[in-house]
């Protein structure tokens, strides 16, 4: 397997606190443990020559929300004067390494902690990595990550997302695997022996020291320019108001109704997106009526379409939906835009049935009958 | 390298000391087993619930044998305590913002009473509106109720202030609760490495909790708070004043024999300083803030400006002798409020008022800013720092404040 020998070093200058922040970008709920269990290793592991470090979550993401995007952190210091400008804190304003370990999040994630969607390398710093846990390849990958504004080195480790529940962890390794290409990114900080032997030391199991040194074997680097990626994904922004502007009584404006949200959309929560068969549609309004975030809107033709925007890939809709494969969830890195393709099956009822079989990997059924108003 | 451990395991029959990466709350929950306490309440409320959950875990790990009781609201969680600790149990409460003034009447009473109930107050902000960050005002609440009331910075500190309360709590010459304060996330919900004592060294410190003749027992008949009048008030007030008031050189006793045991704790039971040997002014503040501010003292001595640091670690009993003795080598002392009291002198916080008024009876006094920042647990950056730092250099080369001159909000949106 081809990879950069490339390794980094963090630079000091005189006075400044020596200190490493890594952050474990993750699927809420789904992945809590995942990201502690990772965070928690980078300090252990750092222990093993008397460095010190902290280990924390995102205060803000608590209580999670299923598959919202959350953070956890490490912050590892050789003293602990030294990780004092590392404590006290939310998060780290600068990063080391941004560690997704599901890789539908390269697309952008917006907490509820916080305003507006984030490019996953937001705040990494210059020459920084994204470690990223997945089958795709860095060049797939950097397809869907935002424009780079300065460059950054893209890691991939192999493996998928790995997703339990609140109350259960999916003991599959991942954590060792990442701890793994973690130790190949920051030599200098977490030395691939010290995590094998605070692994080792931890599990007396000797089948997840392979896994750390898997993961230090087959992660896959890509240098990415200033430049490289995608400006598909919305810029969502969001300014917060002085004192003097706010309004007196802690009153914020209510959305009126059938009015959507404007600063807060949901949908970097989705992994998996619906793709609605509109020939196939039989106008049932089950989806409609089910969808716990009212994503559907009722078209002329009296068909529902999916806001995208709202939408947080439950698959509420998809389960209750009468008609086999009328609705279908469909991996969400094959996307790059975020709109709904009722109008493209108004106008152009092939190309989208074209489209349906290439994201679906279906048949379009019902291509021999006109669309619902177009097709003239 | 000492040898780490998982939260909670092998430490129980550990016969050195080791180390953990824990939580604020979990080091609590250790210093609740260490302590070997017989009865502890719960109810959930953001940020104490991290140590229900700490002590729950150990209890059902088998590491701990507390009787752990969930209460229906914080009022009866407090009271509970409050009964059990009358009996002969050593007892651990606790609680958070909103949570710790619905316990009010409970808590109020509790200091009264005497009972060494020792609580944590995890600092949370005051609803509404709904907020988990931490600001000081939910602890201070209880400032005038006879608690006392030390402020960790670390979770270490937090694991060692826990036993030191309960030694000098339940000491007979002090005999009154302890609370805690523990700044939410930054310290109830940030893992670093703690040191876990040994049982051994823990029991040489902490002796067993006895009530004496104050017991309530069938075999020792008393009647505990009847119905007084004017006749008797002022005489029971005046106990605790005296309790208070002794609770100073039992604190400074306990503090020496936690450092011979243990190690730690610095100089002074009551004050933490940081570069203050050739300081010409200070910041003054308790609790995490400390942790920026440090940082921000090292950038700035780089400079060459000669600033340090006191921390306060002891709310209650405010320790006004050591205060004028540490503060009074300055030119000017910025006070950092993690609290607020609308429409005090100058509209300053609750600390800055105990500072200037301990100061105020010397002949010659440094100037005491007031400063309200990391409200609602807003992180205390650089650039706040350097705002602090400069007003607070400014006043102290000028040897007074302008005119009309109040608190300064750091850090605020305009």
């Amino acid at each position: 397997m081809a990879m950069t020998e490339k390794t980094a070093t963090v630079a000091v200058k005189p006075g400044e606190e020596r200190l490493v922040s890594i952050e474990v970008v993750y699927r809420g709920i789904f992945q809590k443990t995942l990201a502690q269990r990772i965070c928690r290793g980078v300090v252990l592991a750092s222990r093993r020559r008397n460095y010190t470090g902290t280990a924390f979550a995102r205060y803000g993401d608590s209580p999670e929300r299923n598959g919202v995007p959350a953070k956890q952190f490490a912050v590892v210091a050789p003293t602990d004067l030294e990780l004092e400008a590392g404590m006290a804190k939310y998060e780290p304003a600068v990063v080391d390494v941004s560690v997704a370990v599901d890789d539908t999040l390269v697309k952008g994630i917006e907490s509820w902690a916080w305003y507006g969607r984030q490019p996953i390398w937001k705040p990494v710093r210059d020459n920084g990595f994204v470690l990223v846990t997945s089958n795709s390849t860095p060049d797939e990958l950097v397809q869907q990550t935002d424009k780079a504004e300065r460059p950054y080195t893209l890691a991939v480790v192999p493996g998928g997302a790995s997703f339990a529940g609140l109350w259960v962890y999916k003991d599959d390794h991942t954590d060792y695997r990442v701890l793994g290409a973690l130790a190949r990114l920051l030599p200098d900080w977490l030395p691939i022996e010290d995590v094998k032997a605070s692994i080792r030391e931890s599990t007396k199991d000797e089948a997840r020291v392979v896994s750390v040194q898997f993961g230090y074997d087959n992660v896959r680097t890509r240098e990415v320019k200033k430049g490289e990626g995608t400006d598909a994904h919305e810029k969502l922004q969001f300014e917060k108001p002085g004192w003097t502007k706010m309004r007196e009584g802690i009153i914020v404006e209510a959305r009126k109704p059938g009015e959507r949200n404007p600063f807060y959309k949901k949908y970097t929560a989705r992994t998996l997106r619906p793709v609605v068969n509109f020939d196939t549609c039989i106008k049932c309004t089950m989806c409609w009526l089910d969808c716990p975030d009212e994503c559907f809107e009722v078209t002329p033709s009296g068909h529902y379409e999916v806001v995208y925007e709202a939408c947080i890939g439950c698959g509420i809709c998809a389960q209750v939906c009468p008609v086999k494969d009328c609705i279908v969830m469909v991996d969400e890195l094959k996307f790059t835009d975020n709109t709904d393709k009722f109008v493209l099956y108004d106008k152009q009822p092939d190309a989208y049935r074209q489209w349906f079989t290439e994201m679906t990997g279906l048949p379009a059924i019902g291509s021999d009958k006109p669309a619902a108003t177009g097709g003239d | 390298m000492a040898t780490i451990i998982e939260k909670g395991q092998d430490a129980v029959s550990s016969q050195i000391e080791v180390e953990a990466l824990v939580t604020g709350c979990e080091a609590i929950a250790e210093a609740i087993r260490l302590a070997d306490v017989d009865v502890m309440a719960a109810y959930p409320i953001r940020p104490y619930d991290g140590v229900m959950q700490a002590a729950a875990k150990l209890i059902a790990d088998g590491k701990m044998d507390v009787e752990y009781i969930v209460a229906d609201g914080e009022h009866s969680q407090f009271e509970i305590v409050k009964h059990a600790c009358a009996v002969g149990a050593r007892v651990f409460v606790g609680s958070s913002g909103v949570g710790w003034f619905y316990a009010m009447e409970a808590i109020a009473v509790t200091g009264g009473l005497r009972l060494p109930v020792v609580a944590i107050c995890g600092n949370r902000a005051l609803d509404d509106p709904g907020a988990f960050g931490t600001e000081h005002n939910d602890s201070l609440a209880v400032r005038d109720l006879g608690w006392l009331m030390p402020w960790a910075e670390t979770a270490q500190e937090s694991l060692d202030l826990a036993l030191m309360a309960w030694r000098v709590g339940e000491d007979k010459r002090v005999s009154l609760p302890v609370a805690i304060g523990l700044d939410g996330a930054f310290l109830t919900h940030s893992q670093t490495i703690v040191k876990i004592p040994t049982q051994d060294a823990v029991n040489k410190f902490l002796p067993k909790y006895d009530l004496g003749n104050r017991l309530l027992h069938p075999d020792n008949p008393i009647t505990i708070a009847p119905q007084v009048d004017q006749d008797w008030l002022m005489e029971i007030r005046r106990q605790n004043d005296a309790a208070m008031r002794r609770a100073q050189d039992v604190i400074r006793e306990a503090h020496a024999d936690f450092k011979r045991l243990f190690g730690r704790g610095g100089d002074n039971p009551f004050l933490d300083e940081y570069m203050t040997d050739d300081a010409e002014y200070v910041f003054f503040g308790q609790g995490t803030l400390a942790l920026p501010m440090k940082v921000a003292i090292r950038r700035l001595r780089a400079q060459g400006h000669k600033v340090g640091l006191v921390r306060l670690k002891w709310f209650r009993p405010f320790p006004t002798a050591d205060i004028v003795k540490s503060l009074l080598r300055f030119k000017a002392i910025g006070v950092i409020d993690r609290d607020y009291s609308f429409g005090s002198p100058n509209y300053g916080g609750v600390l800055y008022h105990e500072v200037r008024s301990a100061l105020y009876s010397q002949p010659k006094r440094p100037v005491v800013l007031s400063f309200i920042a990391g409200l609602g647990g807003r992180e205390i950056d650089q650039n706040m720092a350097t705002q602090i730092f400069e007003k607070t250099k400014q006043a102290a080369e000028k040897g007074s404040l302008d005119q009309g001159d109040t608190c300064t909000w750091i850090g605020v949106r305009e």
